[in-house]
Order: structure tokens, then sequence, then C-alpha cells
């Protein structure tokens, strides 16, 4: 079938397999292969989108059910050369090691911010709390959503 | 990554369109709502429609509406929804007691009440909700809609009274006042499924006896509600010494199984002790609510 | 030596946060990988690439009748599906272990595993190649299973390997350390003694990223290209060599950015053979990638260690000796990837950081139906048992003693003057200042503070529990004249070169797995050479670029690869004074160095950056005698003896008394990992660890149903801690550098994975005192620390 969803402002048409899941999709209809995959029981969160603006497990969504719709992945958070605050954070606070989670974890950061900007400790741990980190540990996470808390953007990022 | 069978795809767009695609597409057809239990299961191979409808495009169907005496919810609401609504907080606690322990908080953006009812696990924690709220459950068919008690909704593990080419569009939870109600769950992680969990609502009486009670446990085997811990509630004025002796009559007549979760002795355990926190807790709200 | 400060930084163009050489500096990897451009196994097209999927065995042990390939060969995009028979008469069907043995790549004669590789299926694309699987038939003819490795000796047990010519029972291996009859004189006449069964259950390191492979033969060149999820990619180029036949230098590894390793990625799993079979056979290139339940069933476990302990002591608190009698289950293979001499890996260390009169181990490994593997996850070679059993009996001597479990600890550390330490089982302990490391933890803690809110909370019928470990790691493995894995010296290569305009790239045989080797290696050569931490390049992770080592795991990047680099920087420092003499027409021995310049002694207006030395080098200048027109050097490390890093942590932990729930409330950890390279990166190599013992200590763990069906076989039953289950870590270190390292650097990479488990379980069980609980074995899930509240508390296997 004909699927067309907006990605990262762009609209995108390919032809899929209605049982083709968003991340496979994602990664091998559209070749953005910023978004990974951990598991197949949407327990890891490695997979993270946002659909509509909301955070989403990519494996457990299917293609076609994001026909229409707005998807943002890991490419479209920076605008252009100039990073999203939460990707500086990451960089700034040591909140990644081998970088397989960390799309996931930055989207869900980016999708709290949005909706509460200056979220507490207890607040990031429960935002994140549907994605598994095995090299970090959460707590430098925590302080790099807490550092891009504390640098907004300066200007809307559009994408 | 695990791959499901191949399927064909319908996107209904209204819910008579998903009905008159459930009619047409047969007995292999099933309703994709957030698809958060259904695919993965897929996934594994463990279920394999022919045809799935898509349901998530029927505004229609998500939505929170308070009337004076009854609090309708579409089926499609998320869980993210009930679990920030103003409504439900102020009216059902134990709704939002339920909610912040499903799953986790990127799941519970697409699953769905109406999912969850639907897809009638064992461990499933809106079940019990629904079962202590005494909520109905509406059903529309092609022959039209059809009102249900929630305790005829679930037929048992995985299966509903909801036929093939119906769909479950509407839970309705009656208002009522001097009533509190709190739901609480041991899980061995967060997002786990529970270990075992308790729900009770409460009313109370306007000289704080005991009007109404009804006690729900998930993952240890009871069906419907706690019917000889309720008895012995009714009427009587709140106290320690009740929920302890209710906790254990509870504790009695659930039928809990050994797994990975626990043995049996501490799953009936966590079933007595459950019950008396969330008694205690409703009873608590109930009088505050007064 | 210890205690000293983070050594200051020298920065760059007076810019604070770029250190030239040592210091907290943001990683030079995370600009790609914060824009999603990392580059991963699953992530490569390559033109024509076919995929391959595996059929697994759904049972635990039969014997395989018949299978039946037909309907899955007729799927119009299949290209091949591959059985045992087919590998036979190849020769692979049987592939050698890690630990003298083999192991089936395609079970022939029958499966002894839930989830072994029984058929491969190459196809178009990944789901034709799931959708073929279910058209093969396999006809099993159900055998007993040995699943309880304590029934596995029994006469009358199923014997797993009876391929084995000669092969009656589940033996594999005894070995012993230590002295047995002077221990066993130490225990006879000792005032205490205390005992316990101590079981490390199963577990897995189950990296977000799961394993997977490209394989890409050209027949007409005859060379291989295979990109792997390996964490040692040169050890897998040999060992394809040997197993496939195809000649070394036909053989390309390539392993791209690796989305965590563990141990996991040390191994040459099946799935890898199959892909390079699978393209041989095609002509084509094929991925495997495994699905998750893929790498949790059989892939690398870790652990399943069953030890009995005994600690002997005097009335006041002196502890004398350790013994320990172990039952290793090591699944169905003999696959432990550890140095061929120590079949129990380094379990040795189970004297910890005591000064004991005597020690003996005996270890006994059996084979049994569950997947292989057993060194993984963080474990440095079977520390994690080790300092687990010895923190773990401490403490129940500490409570038999009625003693306080740090002053027991602090009255048998071993003493500062007595390091270099040479232990009851064979190890020397290169450094150590041991007690000050420990009374920084509790100052931070607050212990004594601590101890008061126990008692009060106590009193109230609150379960506050406050536990304590102090270890010892040996890692960086290691001399080779003890170490070699499968006859290869346990050694690693660097090679530095210094470009025209100053620029420079160092070549790795290790790989990192998310430790941020671009930078810290950038930083060791910016130390020694002072070229700017960004004007260097770190490349690894491909065997046609880089020299030969054994790869990362172990802990050993920075103790044995850190030492290959400081060298190899060294010798193009050593070289470019030669230069700069030639240049400033003095003599070498005339010159200083000061970071990044060669000068003239007493004249430091008379000098050469490194950048002018190296263009000279280049250039048209007349070089000494002797010396060629390049700055590069490379050496290859061979480590003079392990490193012990060391540590001690607390941790304070509230327990629902109404449902066994333990939540982890604080955790502090205190490090000595010597020279501190990255604080920021040690850090978090720190964190990981932790949040790995809080997730074995609490959930984690592969166990196994009578039949041998595997229970922990997905995310939703194989728990992992999210951000909700572990505190906000709070951590000190202290610096005792190791005297044989040229840096002083000691590793850091698995500290907190070994140290931090017992840490977490001695605060389970001290909350459980009220209830005379002294042990109790992980993972301590709320209904496994209920059981142990009534008095039940029971092993997990």
């Amino acid at each position: 079938m004909q699927i067309t969803m907006t990605v990262n402002g762009k609209e995108m048409t390919r032809e899929a397999e209605p049982r083709v899941l968003l991340v496979h999709h994602i990664r091998e209809g559209l070749g953005l292969t910023g978004t990974h995959w951990g598991c197949d029981t949407s327990n890891c969160g490695t997979c993270v989108v946002l659909m509509d603006g909301q955070p989403v497990k990519a494996c457990t969504v299917l293609a076609a059910m994001a026909a229409g719709h707005d998807i943002r992945t890991v490419e479209g958070l920076a605008n252009g050369a100039t990073l999203d605050p939460v990707q500086q954070g990451f960089m700034e606070e040591h909140g990644l090691q081998c970088g397989f989670c960390t799309p996931g974890m930055m989207l869900t950061a980016r999708a709290l911010l949005d909706k509460n900007p200056d979220p507490d400790e207890t607040e990031i741990r429960e935002a994140i709390s549907g994605q598994i980190c095995r090299c970090t540990g959460y707590a430098t996470i925590v302080r790099s959503i807490r550092w891009a808390a504390e640098h907004p953007a300066t200007e809307e990022v559009s994408v | 990554m695990q791959i499901s069978a191949p399927f064909d795809y319908a996107r209904a767009e209204s819910v008579d369109d998903a009905i008159a695609l459930l009619e047409r597409h047969g007995p292999e057809a099933r309703v994709l709502a957030g698809g958060h239990s259904l695919l993965p299961m897929m996934k594994l191979r463990l279920a394999r429609p022919e045809w799935l409808i898509d349901i998530n495009d029927l505004a229609e169907l998500d939505f929170i509406t308070e009337a004076p005496d009854m609090v309708r919810i579409g089926a499609m609401t998320r869980h993210t929804t009930l679990l920030e609504s103003p409504v439900m907080a102020r009216l059902f606690p134990i709704v939002a007691d339920a909610e912040r322990v499903i799953a986790d908080p990127v799941v519970r953006n697409r699953g769905t009440i109406g999912g969850s009812l639907c897809q009638a696990d064992p461990a499933e924690d809106l079940s019990t909700v629904c079962d202590v709220l005494r909520a109905k459950a509406v059903i529309r068919g092609a022959a039209g809609k059809r009102v249900i008690e929630i305790s005829e909704l679930r037929r048992g593990p995985y299966e509903t009274s909801v036929a093939q080419n119906e769909l479950l569009t509407e839970i309705r939870l009656p208002v009522r006042a001097r009533s509190g109600s709190a739901y609480e769950k041991v899980e061995r992680r967060v997002g786990d499924w529970a270990v075992a969990a308790a729900g009770a609502s409460v009313v109370l009486a306007a000289d704080g006896r005991i009007e109404d009670v009804a006690i729900g446990l998930t993952a240890v085997g009871l069906e419907g509600t706690a019917h000889r811990a309720e008895d012995s509630l009714r009427g009587q004025v709140p106290s320690e010494e009740l929920f302890t002796a209710a906790g254990r009559l509870a504790a009695e007549d659930c039928n809990p199984v050994e797994d990975q979760r626990g043995p049996v002795d501490y799953k009936r355990h966590l079933a007595d002790e459950l019950t008396r926190r969330v008694l205690r807790r409703a009873c608590a709200l109930a009088a505050q609510r007064g | 030596m210890t205690l000293v400060e983070e050594r200051e930084s020298n920065p760059a163009a007076g810019d604070a946060a770029r250190p030239i050489g040592f210091g907290r500096l943001q990683r030079k990897e995370d600009p790609r990988f914060v824009r999603g451009k990392g580059h991963y196994l699953d992530d490569i097209v390559l033109p024509g690439m076919l995929h391959g999927a595996i059929l697994r065995s759904p049972v635990a042990h039969a014997r395989i009748r018949s299978i039946d390939t037909t309907e899955a060969l007729a799927h119009p995009k299949v290209l091949a599906v591959i059985t045992g028979k087919d590998l036979e008469g190849l020769g692979l069907a049987w592939a050698p272990t890690l630990s003298a043995d083999v192991q089936a790549v395609l079970a022939t004669d029958k499966v002894r595993f839930q989830g072994q590789e029984v058929a491969f299926v190459v196809a178009e694309d990944r789901y034709a190649a799931r959708d073929a699987l279910e058209l093969i038939d396999v006809d099993y003819d159900l055998l007993p299973v040995v699943i309880d490795a304590r029934k596995a000796l029994d006469p009358d047990a199923a014997v797993v390997r009876d391929e084995i010519e000669g092969r009656t029972d589940n033996h594999i291996f005894d070995w012993e350390a230590g002295d047995a009859a002077a221990t066993e004189a130490v225990f006879a006449n000792a005032e205490v003694v205390v005992s316990e069964e101590v079981v490390y259950p199963r577990v897995h390191p189950a990296p977000m990223e799961t394993c997977g492979a490209v394989a890409d033969y050209d027949a007409v060149d005859g060379k291989l290209t295979l990109y792997e999820t390996t964490q040692a990619p040169h050890a897998h180029r040999t060992l394809f060599a040997i197993v496939a036949g195809i000649p070394e230098h036909k053989i390309r590894v390539i392993s791209p950015d690796i989305g965590g390793g563990f141990g996991n990625k040390v191994g040459i799993y099946p799935g890898y053979i199959l892909a390079v079979v699978g393209s041989i056979v095609t002509g084509r290139p094929v991925k495997w990638v495994e699905d998750r339940s893929e790498n949790l069933m059989s892939t690398s476990f870790a652990r399943d260690y069953i030890m009995r302990g005994e600690v002997a002591a005097t009335k006041d608190g002196r502890i004398l000796a350790v013994r320990t009698t172990v039952l290793a289950d090591h699944g169905a293979f003999n696959a432990t990837a550890q140095p061929t001499k120590y079949p129990a890996g380094f379990f040795h260390m189970f004297t910890g950081s005591y000064d004991l009169q005597a020690a003996h181990c005996k270890v006994t490994g059996v084979y049994t139906n569950k997947a292989p593997g057993g060194v993984a996850y963080a474990c440095s070679f079977r520390v994690t048992e080790a300092v687990y059993l010895v923190e773990r009996m401490v403490d129940i001597l500490a409570d038999k003693l009625e003693m306080d479990p740090i002053q027991l600890r602090i009255k048998n550390l071993i003493r500062p003057e007595q390091f270099p330490y040479a232990n009851k089982t064979g190890w020397e302990y290169d450094s150590g200042d041991y007690e000050p490391t420990m009374r920084l933890a509790m100052e931070i803690a607050g212990y004594d503070e601590l101890r008061r809110e126990q008692a009060e909370k106590r009193a109230r019928g609150e379960l506050m529990g406050i536990g304590v470990a102090f270890f010892t790691e040996t890692v960086g493995a290691g001399p080779r004249k003890h170490m070699d894995i499968v006859g290869l010296g346990m050694n690693d290569g660097a090679e530095v070169r210094v470009h025209p305009t100053g620029k420079a790239v160092v070549r790795l045989s290790v790989q990192s797995q998310g430790q941020g080797h671009e930078t810290t290696f950038a930083q060791i050569v910016a130390e020694e050479i002072g070229i700017p931490p960004e004007d260097i390049e770190v490349i690894h992770g491909d065997t046609d670029n880089t020299p030969f080592g054994l790869g990362t795991y172990g802990s050993r990047s920075t103790p044995v690869s850190g030492g290959a680099v400081a060298l190899a920087s060294r010798k193009v420092r050593d070289k470019a004074r030669l230069i700069a003499a030639a240049m400033l027409e003095t003599r070498p021995e005339d010159l200083e160095w000061e970071k990044g310049r060669w000068f003239v002694k007493g004249d430091p207006e008379q000098g050469k950056t490194m950048a002018e030395i190296a263009f000279a080098t280049h250039g048209t200048l007349t070089l000494p005698e002797g010396v060629d027109g390049n700055l590069d050097a490379e050496v290859t490390y061979d480590p003079p003896n392990l490193t012990f890093p060391y540590g001690a942590y607390i941790c304070v932990v509230d327990i629902d008394p109404g449902t066994g729930h333990v939540k982890v409330r604080r955790f502090i950890a205190v490090d000595d990992c010597g020279t501190r390279i990255n604080p920021m990166i040690i850090e978090g190599q720190v964190h990981g660890g932790l949040t790995d013992g809080v997730g074995m200590a609490l959930m984690e763990i592969i166990s196994f149903d009578d039949q041998g069906n595997c229970l922990g076989g997905s995310f939703m039953d194989y728990l992992i801690p999210t951000a909700m289950e572990v505190p906000d870590w709070e951590t000190g270190f202290t610096v005792t550098p190791s005297p044989h390292h040229p840096i002083g650097a000691k590793g850091i990479g698995e500290s907190a994975t070994v140290g931090s488990p017992p840490a977490v379980v001695n605060a389970v069980v001290d909350a459980l005192q009220p209830f005379g609980v002294t042990h109790m074995d992980m993972p301590c899930t709320p209904a496994r620390v209920w059981a142990a509240m009534q008095g039940r508390a029971t092993p997990p296997i």
C-alpha cells in the first residue's frame, strides 16, 4: 500500500506492506537510520519517535497507522547546524555512551520540555521510565535534560 | 526483530464504517486500537488476524464527558488522557492511581481504555478499576447499541462478550456522592505487569457507615469482585479491624497461580495487604468528599 | 598517594573545557550520536544484500529425526536454506569455542538447549526470511533434560554431550587455586567459622543493540569483508581464518559503532558464521541480526555459579582464611571466554581486599541443557562472582560476630605498606591504600548518621538497610607469558602517526562499545605529545587499518591499549627530539620537553613545536643519521602484570514491610582506578555499572522451568532497571596510580558492576535483620524478599 506521512517536516510517500512496522519504514523505507530498535515487546523504548508531538514506540505502531501523521525523528531535532538544547545537553552532561538509546531518550526529552519547560528530577525520571539505557545509569541523562531546560533555544526551532 | 505474519489493513472513518468493515471481512478481522497488546502478540505470531481494522482515526471515540450522574469515556481515550484528566482526578482517584502504574508513559500515549478492556488480560489494571466503579460498557453493532454491566463484559482470560462484528465504544462510570476509590499495585519493576493489585471503591452513608463498597483484585484469579469481603464491610463504620477482616476474606477468595512474579502464598498475602491499603485510602477519600 | 586532587589540566588556548591531555572533556564521538549519525551494524546496507534468519529449537534437548526444507525453499523470495547436514559437507557444522570445546553452528545430531540454531534461511528481505522459518518442518524426538546443575553429575543424568567419544557424564573440569592443606589447617584451629551457600544466578549482558553480522564474500578475489558487532575484531579475524579456512589476509573484519557490549559481543556466534556461509553460497552480501529473544536465549549469558563459601576468623574479627567450592553451570557447550589457563576465569580473586593467612577454591564445571557462555556482563573474567562471594561472606561474619561491617572490613584490609601484595591464590596486587577510600565513602554517606536513623526506624517497625562492599578487581589481561585466548597472547597494539601539519592519527586494536575510546585515547596521545585531542583522529574497528590486538573486554582497553598508546606516543616524542635537535642545530640531550614543544635547556625561546617538527620531518630537512622521514610509531604492549582497581560502596535501601518491595534510596561509590584520564567518562562508567548491580541484585535473572524452557527470553521477563529504580548516584574517588603502568591508569569499565551487587544485597539483608535473615540470594524481588521475611529464603536456581 502507498503510505504518506510527514517526516521531519517533509511529506514522504513510500510503498509498504501493511505489516511493516513504523520503525522499519523509517529506517529502511525512508533511510533514516538514527531511529534504532532494541526489543520486540514494546519494553525498551529504543525506537521512540514523536508522532504528532508525542513519544511513541515505533516498533508497536504500523507504518500504515502513521499515514497522514506527523513524525519527528532524531534527524529532525537540530535546526540545520544548530543543535536542539536537548542534543547540546546530552553532550554537555555525558548523557550518552554507546548512543543506541540516545535518539529515543532525546525525543522523549524534547516532548517533555515542550509540555513542561522546567521539569524536576522526578518528572524527568518518570518521563523516560519507558526507555532503557544500559550504559549511563540515567543520572547523566537526567542532568542532560535539566541542562536543556536551563538553556532553552533562543529562537523557536522550526523544521 | 520479530515480524508478524502478513495481513490486510483498513482504516475506519467512523464507528459505522468500522462495524461495516468488521462485517465485511468476517471472523479473521480484528479491531486495532492502540495496538500495544495486539501488535506484540502478532509479532510473536501468537495472533494472526487476516485483517486489521484501525480505529485510531475515530475522534468520536476519544472523549471524557461529565454529567451529574455519570462520566462517559470514549473507548479510544488514551491512558495518558485518563491519567491527566482533572475530571477523573476529582471523581475517580482510582483511575489516576491505576494509570500511573500501567505500562510506561510512552505506551500510555498510545494504549486506550477500550483496547485494554477488550484485551481482557488477567493482569490488566483497568478491568479491576471498572469493576469496582461498577461501570457500564456500551457496545455497538450493525443492529444498534447495547449497554451492559462491566461484569458481563469479560468472559474469561482474553475473552469478552464483544462479538467479532461489534465495537466497544464507551465506558460509563456512575458518579456517587461521598465516594472514594483507590488502587495499589505491586510490580517487579516500573512498567511490569502486576504481581498483584487491588482496587476499592467506597460510598459512605451520611452517618459515616459504609453504604456501598466494591473490591477488585488484579492478577490473582478473582473473577468479579470480592463479595464476602464487601459484605463484611457494608453497613459498618470503617475501622482497621474491619479492613483487616476484609483483607483476609479477599485473600481467601482469590485463586492465584505461581509464576515468575511470585508463589501462591505471596500473592494471597498481597491480596490481603493491598485490600487493606486501598480500603483505608478509599474510605479516607470518601470521608473527605463527605 | 590517595585523596589527591584531580590533576591540573593543561588547557588549550586558555580554555579549561579544552584540556590538552587529561581532564574533563566532552566526547569527540558525541556530535554524530546526538544527530542520529552513528553507524551501527543494522544500518549497513550493501548493494544486493540479502537477509538471513535462524530457525531455533523450541525444546531443550531432543534428537533431530529429520528436517524438511522443501516448502521453505519454494518460497519465492528464499535463495537458500542451510541445515547442519549442509554444513557437515563443508566441515563447518561444529566450530571451536574459546574454551577448547566445540559448539554446533547448526544442530546435526540433536539440539541441546532451547533456542539452539537448527537451520538458516537466506531471503530477499527480512520479512520473507522470517516467514520462511515457519515453512521448515523439524521432527524432534524429545530427550530427558539436565537443567539443575546440582543434578548434572548424578549417575542417571542425561548426557548432554554424548557426541564426544567416550563421554558418559556432564563433567567439564575441576580447577583449584590456593593451598587446600594450609587452608584446612587454619580452619581446623579457627575460633569462628561461618559458612553459606551463595548463588550468583544466570544473568545476561543484554546490550540495547543485539548481535549481528553482514558478510560480504567476493568470490573473484576470495576476500571476505565481515561487518560484525564485535568487541574483538582482530581475534575474530584470526578465528575466522582458523574456522572457515579463509586465509587471514583475505579477511577484513569491520566493527562499526557498537550499541553496548558488556561482554556479550566477545564470542563468535553461529549467526556470524552462518552469514558468511550464506554469502559464500549465494554470492551476495548477507545480513543477519538477531531479535531480542534470540539475544537473551542463545548468546553469552553470565555467572550461574553456585558457591559454598566459608570464612575462618578470630573472635575479635581477624579474618584468617576463605575457601569455597563452586558448581559452575556452563550450559551445553563450554564457550566461556577467558585466558586459556583459567577455566574459572579470575575467580581466584575471591580473597578480596583482605590480608589472609590461607585461601583455597575448587571449581567444578558442568554441562546442562542451557545456552552456552558464562563470561560476560562486565564481569572481569568472573571477579564479579569472586567479589560477591567474599563480600557476602564478610557480612555474614560481621553478623555472627555482632560487629559493624565497616569496622570488620577496615580491620582486615590489606595495608598500604604491604603492596605489592601477594595474595594466597597467586595474584600480585599492584598498589592500594584501601582504608582512606573506605573512610571517604563513610564520610559521603554520613555513615554514623545513617546507622542512627536505622535504629530509630527499626524501633518503629520500618525496614531500612545499609549495605557495604569493598572490592578489589584484577583487570587489564594480561602478560602474554600467563595469558592467551586460543593461543593468542593478550596484548594490544597501537600506532601513532603525526601528519606534516601537526595533526595526528592513532590506530587501535581495541574496540569501543560506548566507553568513549575516541576521546580517551586522543587524550592519552595529547598528554604525551601535546597535540590537542581535537587534532587527533582515533581509528578502530577495522582490521585492515589497525594493528593487531585482542580487543575490549575485562576492562582491558586503558590498562593494555592505553599502555600501547602512551608508549607509542613517547616513541614519537623521542624521535621528535632528534629531529628538533637537527632543526635547532644542537644535540638532543641539550633539549628539554614541555607539553607540545622541544626547546633548548636554559633558552626557552629556542624551541620547536610538534607541528614545526612534523613539517620538517616530512620536509626538506636533512635528517640525522638513522632517522627516517616520519613521526610514526607502533607499539604492541605486553603488560608486566594486571592492574588492581578498587573501591568502597555503600547502599541504602528501604523495604516496604507489607509487600517486600525494595527501594534503593542512596548509593555512594568511591572508586580508585589510578590515574584518571577523563573524569567525566570515568563517572559515566561507574554509573552504568552501579545500575547493572542494582539490576542483578533486585530483578535480573535468566531462569528455566524443569523442561528447560527459558523464562527470561524477552524484556517482559528479563527486567533491567529504568530511571525509576535507581537513585542519583553519589560518587567520589581516590587516586593510587598503578606503579607498573606507563600512565598509572588501572581501568574502570567493570568496577561498579563487580562491586555493587554485594552492596545492594548486603543492604537488603541488613534491612531484614529483625526477621533473623542472614543471607538471601539475588534477585531480591518483592516475592523473594517476602519469602525471606517468612524465614524461607531460597536459592533462585
